[in-house]
């Protein structure tokens, strides 16, 4: 059992208009529990496609619904939930075609959980009907901090 | 919260530059795609987007390329990325971006490119 665990909670509509909210509190938690800068985009950017994946599939781009981000942070990781009570969409499930496949039949869906699988350790989907859905992920601390540099653009 | 998100569209010679500037989410990717479709429309099909300014990508943003890409090509044109900062780069790179697309250091060689070649195939 960790020694320390604090709990954040945001509840916003479910419009994309409250995307940057949301990866600004990602952003600020993540800061605040001693992830670098680099990690903490990616955490943001990962916690922005879930709820970008929320707003579009469970609740079809209606606004009047709610999503619900819940982190928790302890000594060894951070844990984020993303909670909706649409129709369930499990976007673990969502087939992993390659990218060039996808530019063929000029498609984009997908994506997004690529990016999450790439930056979270863990993924799971967990389905309550007619209650909930929840998007769990979690993210290990490194010892020492950090991650992997990133790559580099082309120079 | 809104964070801004802006597209600036200039001619270099024969070719259309969309310098891309602020966050590129699900919110914004819509005016970045009719953007992209309107130049295509009207048969610019050898663009670039600057992205020297852009902070932030995520898949929404990344889905425009993967739309238009083909139709730009098979109109004998390209979609070159240009000028991407480290923390966008990465998210292009996540996805296999670099070998699907024509990402050139800054705008001027990815206009340049389109003397070199058409198009990527």
């Amino acid at each position: 059992m960790a020694s320390f665990e604090r709990t954040f909670c945001l509840q916003v509509p479910s419009s994309t208009e409250n995307l940057a909210l949301i990866r600004e509190f990602v952003s600020a938690i993540g800061e605040q529990a001693g992830f670098d800068e680099n990690e903490t985009a990616r955490l943001a950017l990962a916690v922005d496609e879930a709820c970008t994946n929320v707003i579009e599939h469970a609740y079809n781009n209606e606004a009047t619904h709610e999503v619900t981000v819940r982190v928790t942070v302890d000594e060894d990781e951070i844990v984020f939930e993303v909670i909706d009570r649409g129709k369930g969409f499990d976007p673990t499930r969502t087939p992993m075609l390659p990218v060039e496949e996808l530019i063929r039949q000029r498609r984009s869906g997908g994506l997004g959980l690529r990016l999450i699988r790439n930056i979270m350790d863990d993924v799971q989907y967990r389905m309550i009907p007619g209650e909930m859905n929840e998007l769990k992920m979690v993210k290990k601390r490194r010892p020492g901090g950090g991650t992997s540099p990133a790559p580099a653009p082309p120079r | 919260m809104t964070r801004s998100f802006s597209i600036t569209t200039r001619n270099d010679g024969p070719v259309r530059v969309l310098a891309l500037k602020g966050y590129l989410d699900a919110h914004t990717a819509p005016q970045f795609e009719t953007a992209v479709g309107e130049e295509l429309q009207a048969g610019h099909s050898r663009l670039v987007v600057d992205c020297s300014e852009l902070d932030y990508i995520s898949s929404a943003g990344l889905g425009v390329f993967m739309i238009y890409i083909d139709e730009a090509r098979q109109a004998g044109g390209d979609i070159k990325i240009a000028a991407v900062r480290p923390k966008v780069y990465q998210v292009f790179d996540v996805l296999g971006f670099p070998a699907l697309f024509d990402i050139q250091p800054t705008v001027e060689e990815a206009v340049a490119r389109f003397g070199q070649q058409p198009g990527k195939d």
